[in-house]
């Protein structure tokens, strides 16, 4: 049940893959830092869409009808 | 690609090719010249905002590089300077380059659009442009004012930089932009002088070329004298202070100077003491652009500790 050794492919492209893994790495950790960032401030993290979002309306007094 | 080279274990492209291929020299004066732009805006954005927004404003000059190299394989094959590179040096296929350039021009603008504005992506977006369709696919082969309008977009970062801080352009960011822009060309003429280049086998119009080196002369003062009030005019803006009017009074005097006596020298002068005024001149432009960008910014460390 040995492992086959590695293709010759895998051992020559070694640099390659490991470089981009590092930049998908990195680049993982600052979306999330970004996220991190945004959201603890507060931006505002909501949009409209398909379904009405009462709290995305601009705020009134109060005084409209229904209220 | 069934290559042949694909099989070859010397050929093959390395990681180190693709970072080649987004001009790395390049980036790194496009980072220095965004972060002072971002740094000297009165609106602070939070550190990891401003690594971002300066990471994708590099990343998108470094996409454009890579645009350019796929466009322009077929000059940097007959340059000796770029011979070397990813695409003509065979390691790399045009294709990948087109792929790469379009892929990351995409992620660096839809990026800086989530972490700054959408102003300072479309600046962005706009850069990119600029550089690979209007310089290398318009101007580049067609005009020898290639390298005046092209400036432009070595001129941007400083504004998208001032963008992504406060959202908006303002007198400030257009001085900053008038800044590289019109020091390009004397700058870029300065080194045409004494570079022995092959632009000419490329079929690259240069002005040495079409208008010979008299007139380049000429075009070196000329330029300069009209990039001073640009400089001087930052100043006397909210960014400006003490020590960018200082420095810059006495760099542009250097820089006029240095300009003068290229353009009363003629050729014979130039080979006799082997370019030697025109090489100061060329170096001297490399500290006057630094110079001024780290005056912008200490005048901006002094207002932020309350020194005026």
């Amino acid at each position: 049940m040995a492992f086959r050794p590695d293709h010759e492919l895998h051992r020559r492209r070694f640099g390659r893959n490991l470089g981009l893994g590092l930049v998908l790495a990195a680049f993982v950790v600052l979306v999330f830092a970004l996220t991190v960032v945004k959201v603890t401030r507060g931006d505002p993290m909501q949009a409209f869409d398909h379904t009405t979002r009462p709290e995305m309306a601009p705020a009134t007094d109060g005084t409209e009808a229904g209220q | 690609m069934a290559d042949i080279r694909s099989f070859d274990d010397t050929g093959e492209a390395r990681f180190g090719d693709y970072v080649q291929l987004l001009k790395p020299r390049v980036m790194s004066l496009v980072v220095f010249t965004a972060l002072a732009g971002l740094l000297v805006a009165p609106v602070s954005l939070h550190p990891v905002e401003a690594f971002a927004a300066v990471l994708f404003i590099a990343l998108g000059a470094g996409a454009s590089g890579a645009l350019n190299m796929w466009w322009d394989a077929d000059i940097d094959a007959v340059m000796r300077r770029t011979r070397g590179r990813p695409i003509p040096s065979g390691r790399v296929q045009p294709g990948e380059a087109l792929g790469l350039g379009l892929a990351l021009s995409g992620i660096a603008v839809v990026m800086l659009a989530l972490a700054t504005n959408a102003l300072a992506a479309a600046l962005l977006a706009f850069t990119i442009f600029f550089y690979a369709v209007v310089y290398s696919m318009w101007l580049k082969r067609s005009t020898p004012q290639n390298i005046v309008i092209g400036g432009a977009a070595g001129a941007f970062p400083p504004m998208i930089g001032w963008v992504a801080a406060t959202g908006s352009v303002s007198v400030e960011a257009w001085l900053m932009f008038m800044l590289i822009f019109m020091w390009t060309p004397p700058h870029f003429w300065a080194l045409a002088l004494f570079m022995k280049s092959d632009y000419g086998d490329a079929k690259v119009p240069m002005l040495t070329e079409t208008h010979g080196r008299k007139a380049t002369r000429a075009h070196v003062w000329w330029y300069t004298l009209a990039l001073v009030p640009f400089a001087l005019a930052l100043g006397l803006t909210s960014i400006g202070g003490p020590v960018y009017l200082t420095a810059s009074v006495v760099l542009n005097a250097g820089f006029l100077m240095g300009a003068w006596r290229i353009w009363r020298r003629d050729e014979a002068q130039a080979e006799a003491d082997g370019y030697k005024v025109e090489k100061q001149v060329f170096r001297f432009s490399l500290y006057y652009l630094f110079l001024h960008f780290c005056a912008l910014l200490a005048d901006a460390a002094l207002r932020a500790w309350g020194a005026f």
